[in-house]
């Protein structure tokens, strides 16, 4: 289990690859990547913030989670904070498993918890000014399929 | 009891602190929001709709009937959005 909290930009080829070299015994790697999204054209930055400790203690309980769930050999977590501009890759997950099932479904709800229950905040700027993202409903009720299965 | 207080996003701006050291004798999350809400507007405002408010105990999610005997670091902030 690697975890990351970083400010710095990581190279996704460079770590997807790195992740998945050198493994015998499984047959699927699963990779995702969440990308700074431009709604509407107008943002200019965002700029995440993130409660130090906290942070790499709640990704390590949810990746434990996944590994208590899912036949996992092994997950990636990388999370920025920081200033970042549209485009630019805010986070990574990465899972390896025997099979593709598993690691699908664990890099979804690593996906899942990681919104809601990691202590990182965005802030949006734009030329009219800055405001924090509301979390959305949809991303607590995004939680509750993975409890029915618990 | 003393503890050290974090605030975090616009809990952080509207109290106009990243933390604090507050010496207390609150028993639960509850009563000391309700202590720092009455010491002055800033913290009213920035407590005055909990729905929006998290709370984490020694860096735990807890909830706000939650005992605070032993906890050293208490953290507010609003619902959660990484990824």
């Amino acid at each position: 289990m690697d975890i990351r909290v970083q400010e710095a930009a990581f190279d996704y080829g460079a770590e997807c690859a790195r992740f998945a070299d050198g493994r015998s015994g499984i047959g699927a790697v699963v990779t995702f990547c969440g990308v700074v999204r431009n709604d509407g054209g107008s943002l200019q930055a965002m700029e995440i913030e993130h409660y130090p400790g906290m942070t790499e203690r709640a990704l390590r309980q949810i990746a434990e989670e996944a590994g208590k769930r899912w036949a996992l050999a092994d997950c990636l977590i990388i999370h920025r904070y920081g200033r970042l501009t549209p485009g630019e890759r805010i986070m990574m997950v990465a899972t390896a498993s025997a099979h593709r099932a598993d690691a699908f479904a664990a890099a979804d709800f690593l996906m899942d918890y990681l919104k809601s229950r990691a202590p990182f905040w965005k802030k949006e700027s734009t030329a009219d000014g800055s405001e924090w993202v509301a979390a959305k409903s949809a991303d607590e009720a995004a939680l509750a399929r993975w409890s029915r299965r618990a | 009891m003393t503890l050290e207080i974090l605030y975090f996003a616009w809990l952080r701006e509207r109290v106009g602190l990243p933390r604090e050291t507050v010496t207390t004798e609150a028993a639960t999350v509850d009563e000391l929001v309700r202590e720092l809400s009455a010491r002055e507007e800033r913290y009213a405002l920035a407590f005055s709709d909990l729905s929006a408010v998290r709370v984490a105990l020694d860096q735990d999610l807890a909830d706000f009937d939650a005992s605070l005997a032993g906890v050293r670091e208490v953290a507010f902030f609003p619902p959660m959005t990484g990824g």
